[in-house]
């Protein structure tokens, strides 16, 4: 077999409300048409995994986009840019639902689009993911990996910036869902994860849920080796491209 | 565990990092959370940062929860080592006025 080539660059885009920020494009060379995925990075910032997880889902063949959802913080490394942001109490939920907007009809908007978006989020980016299956129209496929807060039970974690929690609103969502979690992780919890199942089966929505033992938080992430479950990682991609290749080609 | 819960300590003071110049620091940003560097499930992190000059630079640590309580206990006793010898000095100051034998016992 050969490898397809790929072609990955930093784009501007246009994302919530015109602000004009950084966004991380990888797709196969080549002129066939593919889905596009928007990958929601992790609450420690725009990092190198996040830039990477990007580039393997174009490998899959997909033409993936990565906003950086602290460009309004200015310039600034990663990590310094995400300690900015918490300081400043996290991103608000409207915002992200306007940069993934953004990234949707960007990816739409290419010659090489089949038409069809996903979107994929890990740790908050999971939880945006959900909310995004519950807000925003025109999604194929919705890939939360342990979105945290999807099920709020501590009432300091909802304010101005996220003022519902997104399983309140799961009613909303038509997209399908897959969902990835690790069973000894904190948040979500065990019993969160149960308890949002359990409404998406009860609400008759087309998820599939797997669960890890031995898994916590972040699992699929080998920058952080007391996080990475490398054969629960190995099987959760698996899941996850066959998941995309079954919603968007 | 991936939340946005930050402690403020309002501070006064100056803080440096590695090849930068020393800056002012009002504020320590606490969390325990997942580190961005260190190998750690959980950290605890503190950003010193000067708010009042628009908090953008900062200096960081992310350590272990034992390492915490153990810099806590410490800074605890250095606290009350320092504040004892210094009024120890202060009182040997008022008493002794010049006794160089005395004042240097101290140190």
């Amino acid at each position: 077999m050969s490898y397809p080539g790929l072609t990955a660059e930093t784009i501007a885009f246009q994302g919530h409300n015109g602000d004009k920020g950084e966004a991380y494009y990888a797709r196969p060379t080549g002129s066939a048409k593919v889905g596009g995925v928007v990958v929601i990075m992790h609450m420690p910032g725009w990092d190198e995994w996040i830039i990477e997880t990007t580039r393997k889902i174009a490998h899959h063949g997909y033409a993936a986009i990565s906003p950086h959802l602290y460009f309004r913080e200015g310039t600034g490394s990663p990590d310094d840019l995400g300690a900015r942001v918490r300081a400043a109490g996290g991103v608000a939920d409207d915002t992200v639902m306007g940069d993934v907007e953004a990234c949707m009809k960007y990816l739409r908007a290419q010659p090489n689009s089949n038409g069809k978006v996903g979107v994929i989020g890990f740790c908050s980016g999971g939880r945006h993911t959900y909310l995004a299956g519950c807000r925003l129209s025109g999604i194929d496929a919705l890939v939360d990996c342990w979105g945290g807060n999807v099920a709020v039970d501590d009432p300091k974690a909802l304010n101005a910036k996220r003022p519902v929690a997104p399983i309140d609103l799961t009613d909303k969502i038509t997209a399908p869902l897959l969902g990835l979690f690790g069973n000894d992780d904190e948040n979500p919890n065990a019993d969160q994860v149960n308890r949002t199942e359990a409404l998406l089966k009860k609400l008759g929505k087309n998820y599939e849920f797997h669960r890890y033992d031995g898994a916590g938080h972040a699992f699929f992430n080998y920058s952080r080796a007391p996080a990475y479950r490398a054969d629960q990682a190995a099987d959760g991609w698996k899941k996850v491209f066959a998941f995309f290749k079954k919603h968007l080609g | 565990m991936c939340s946005y819960i930050v402690e403020k300590a309002k501070l006064f003071g100056t803080a440096k990092g590695p090849g930068s110049d020393w800056m002012k620091v009002d504020t320590a940003n606490v969390y325990y959370d997942h580190p961005y560097e260190a190998q750690l499930d959980h950290a605890l992190c503190v950003d010193f940062v000067c708010e009042a000059q628009g908090g953008r630079e900062r200096v960081a640590i992310e350590i272990s929860r034992e390492s915490a309580l153990e810099l806590i206990e410490k800074i605890k006793a250095a606290l009350a080592s320092g504040d004892d010898a210094h009024s120890k000095a202060t009182e040997a100051t008022c008493s002794l006025a010049g006794s160089q034998a005395e004042v240097a016992a101290l140190f």
